[in-house]
């Protein structure tokens, strides 16, 4: 049987089954009780026959649940617009070239975790030496010239710094998404980017665990990189970006 | 603890490790004899039980650390200023203190005392604030010997909520769940401040802030939860970033059990000043020594950024200097809780044999410290399933290997702070491997130059080789270098330095002098009353 990709469903061993298994914990001391609010539960979520599979005791009134049932709801495939960096995705050598054929200057990228946060590694795979996964870093990249700012970067020193090295591109890095702090400081930096009449100048680029380019479009970004981006992927955005904007006239390239 | 010699180690590679460790601390402490800081001086003011804050929400004792450098005055510690007060108005550390914030009281304008008049009462005031420790210390062996303790490897977790209440409630759970090591991360940006924050927190990003009162609470309900179950409960918090003496003394007050506590790692990855933080770390390592908390040391963090199979001799030559740096406090190693980490890329084929090497070697070379052992965190991605099991062979490793303190791997790290159920899940895989392979390490030798025996020499020899290096060039400069964790800091960059202050002669800590003596250690080598020229040589040395 094909699926309808008018009408898709959660597969678990046949077409449209709608199995889905879920896991959480409610507040509620472990108990008959406890299992059966669970199970309507998941019923509001909108699964038939739900299943509590495992219900354990976390202890000071709290209980965990393994859930499985059958997801009722549809989705249209076929309707789905996401936005994507479209751009195409070249190699080390190739973005050299590219920069030194079609910009003829190097390209300044400026990275940093800005805030509190102070979890670097995110950064560190894009930007330093030896890079991530076989790929290098940007710092590697003899036509970009790429500073690693580090940890715990206020937004106003980072722009005194992309200001003061004429960066083409800034590269921002939140891992610590707690209470939603990785959405103000990301906000805080373009209005202050805006505020300095800096916008048309920068490409903002952000990136973490909880990142994504349709968040980053929605808080003024040029694109954003999730979990697992390399390098290439993230320096053939600047680029292409930075000629698409010349092309334009909004930049001096 | 009697350790197997499984791997046939070269004991003389070992003595030449350990010699060119304590050579490079030794080389360390001279320069911090002629140093303080604002933070050790503050520290010095909470062990004489001034706490709170003034009418502007600022610590006590930063207050009069600030009021007194103003003065010009802290190059003679920050003691004589506030005892020679007492002696003036007859009143307590805390009330002398309220005076000084009001301005009631102006340090300035107030005759000296007679030195020996000052001496007389800064021991009496060590004297007493050791005796807080002690009962503290007294206090915990009497649980531990009353309700026991869990089996080693403890199983060591994490709460992170913000708020201290909620952060109670996890830990009383993750209690019961068989947690034997709660920790409270702390909230992010807390290392780069030049001051502890004060009272009951509710607000944090990535964790709580330290405080006293939080401390307070946290260990109220880990205690009550320990004496449901039957179980002393550890309670662990970061003695670490600008503030670490305090909170070393913070954590010596409220009977904490463990604490995170390295220099190394404050430098790395904060960028915190590398002077400040080692003059820091010697005196809050005295305290930690005294209250007979377990120190964490961060090794484990290198493998961050520096790849852990290239980079694992540099975790092993961390850990002979921070057991030298630790002993040069007058910490024994019962009380070292050497990092390290499970932090091998798991596509690599037989990894895992060189992870057994690691924790094998370090196990043999440190034999009496209980080795914290971390988990992947580096390569873990979000496919919770799959994290599972790579916590789970994280498990195994240490069970075989007889690590000491275990800081559970959660399934969703990478993704968010535990979530309540996280914890538990991560504890039942824990008991369930220590348990079913408890005595596996007792019944496994390692085939004599097989891979595993062989990867251990290798990491070892490459590890002598890096600390005669550091030997030669000092270790402020291998940091410069960037030696650790491939990344470089500078001698007079980063955070903090503002807070280094030359002592004077008449230098007068108490505290350190009442440590020093009970914890048996000498006088050191470079003190000014002794051969001041030694720290001034290693100093030039570093002006080149």
């Amino acid at each position: 049987m094909k699926a309808d990709l008018t009408r898709v469903k959660p597969y678990g061993d046949m077409m449209n089954d709608g199995v889905v298994q879920l896991s959480f914990s409610l507040p509620v001391p472990v108990g008959e009780e406890a299992r059966e609010a669970a199970r309507q539960l998941a019923a509001k979520m909108g699964l038939e026959e739900p299943q509590v599979y495992h219900m354990t005791d976390l202890g000071e009134g709290f209980t965990y649940f393994i859930v499985y049932g059958r997801c009722t709801h549809t989705v249209d495939l076929t309707a789905i617009r996401v936005s994507k960096v479209d751009a195409p995705v070249m190699d080390f050598h190739e973005i050299n070239r590219f920069i030194r054929e079609r910009i003829g200057r190097k390209v300044v990228v400026l990275g940093a975790c800005t805030g509190t946060d102070a979890h670097t590694v995110g950064i560190d795979a894009i930007m330093n030496m030896k890079g991530y996964k076989g790929e290098y870093g940007l710092e590697r990249y003899p036509e970009i010239e790429a500073h690693n700012l580090g940890s715990q970067v206020s937004n106003e020193e980072l722009v005194a710094r992309a200001l003061e090295s004429n960066a083409d591109a800034l590269l921002v890095s939140q891992v610590v998404t707690q209470k939603g702090v990785h959405i103000t400081n990301l906000t805080e930096l373009v209005e202050l980017v805006e505020a300095e009449g800096l916008r048309d100048r920068l490409i903002l680029i952000c990136g973490g665990p909880r990142i994504h380019h349709e968040l980053a479009l929605e808080l003024g970004y040029d694109a954003g990189f999730g979990p697992g981006t390399l390098p290439p992927e993230v320096a053939s955005f600047i680029v292409q970006e930075l000629v698409r904007r010349r092309d334009q006239g909004r930049i001096g390239a | 603890m009697e350790v197997e010699r499984k791997l046939r180690l070269d004991p003389q590679l070992i003595d030449r490790a350990r010699r060119a460790a304590a050579e490079i601390a030794a080389d360390v402490d001279r320069f911090i004899a002629d140093r303080t800081t604002v933070a050790v001086e503050r520290t010095v003011l909470r062990l004489m039980g001034i706490d709170g804050v003034d009418a502007e929400g600022v610590p006590l004792p930063n207050v009069l650390v600030d009021r007194i450098r103003e003065l010009g005055g802290l190059g003679i510690g920050a003691a004589p200023w506030l005892i020679n007060a007492m002696l003036h108005t007859g009143a307590a550390p805390q009330e002398t203190a309220e005076a000084v914030a009001a301005g009631s009281l102006d340090l300035a304008r107030l005759p000296w005392a007679e030195g020996e008049a000052i001496r007389r009462k800064g021991a009496e005031l060590a004297a007493a604030g050791l005796e807080r420790i002690e009962r503290n210390r007294r206090v915990r062996d009497e649980r531990l010997h009353r309700l026991g303790e869990g089996k080693k490897p403890y199983l060591y977790v994490i709460v992170a909520t913000g708020d201290i209440y909620e952060d109670a409630v996890q830990g009383k759970a993750a209690a019961r769940q068989g947690a034997d090591i709660i920790a409270v991360i702390r909230s992010t940006g807390q290392s780069l401040l030049d001051y502890v924050p004060y009272g009951a927190t509710r607000e944090g990003y990535g964790g709580t802030y330290a405080t006293q009162e939080n401390f307070r609470i946290m260990r109220r309900a880990l205690d009550e939860v320990g004496e449901e179950i039957g179980k002393y409960i550890r309670l662990c918090n970061y003695c670490s970033g600008l503030c670490m003496p305090e909170i070393a003394a913070m954590g010596a007050l409220e009977r904490l059990d463990v604490m995170l506590n390295d220099a190394l790692y404050g430098i790395l990855f904060r960028d915190i000043n590398m002077q400040r933080t080692l003059i820091d770390q010697s005196f809050s390592r005295m305290i930690n020594a005294y209250a007979g908390i377990i120190i964490n040391t961060g090794e484990d963090n290198y493998l961050t950024t520096a790849d852990a199979v290239e980079a694992a001799h540099t975790v092993l030559a961390s850990q002979f200097i921070n057991e030298q740096l630790a002993l040069l406090s007058g910490l024994p190693p019962e009380q070292m809780g050497l990092g390290h980490a499970f932090e091998m890329d798991p596509d690599l084929e037989d990894g895992l044999l060189m992870e057994i090497a690691q924790a094998q070697m370090a196990r043999q070379i440190f034999p009496d410290a209980p080795l914290k052992y971390m988990p992947p965190t580096k390569h873990m991605t979000g496919n919770i399933f799959k994290g599972h099991v790579q916590d789970a062979m994280f498990n195994l490793v240490s069970i075989l290997t007889g690590q000491g303190i275990q800081l559970l791997g959660m399934m969703t790290e990478a993704m968010h702070t535990p979530h309540i159920h996280d914890r538990k899940l991560a504890i039942e895989s824990a008991q369930y491997i220590f348990n079913n392979a408890r005595h596996l390490g007792e019944e496994v030798l390692f085939r004599p130059g097989g891979r595993i025996e062989n990867r251990a020499r290798e990491v070892l020899s490459k590890a002598v080789a890096m600390l005669e290096e550091v030997r030669g060039i000092g270790l402020f400069r291998a940091i410069e270098r960037g030696l650790f964790a491939d990344v470089k800091r500078a001698f007079d960059g980063g955070r903090g330095l503002e807070g280094v202050v030359e002592k004077e002669e008449e230098y007068y800590n108490p505290f350190e002098e009442a440590l020093r003596h009970q914890l048996g250690l000498s006088e050191r080598e470079g003190a000014w009353n002794e051969s001041g020229s030694h720290a001034r040589e290693a100093l030039r040395g570093h002006d080149e």
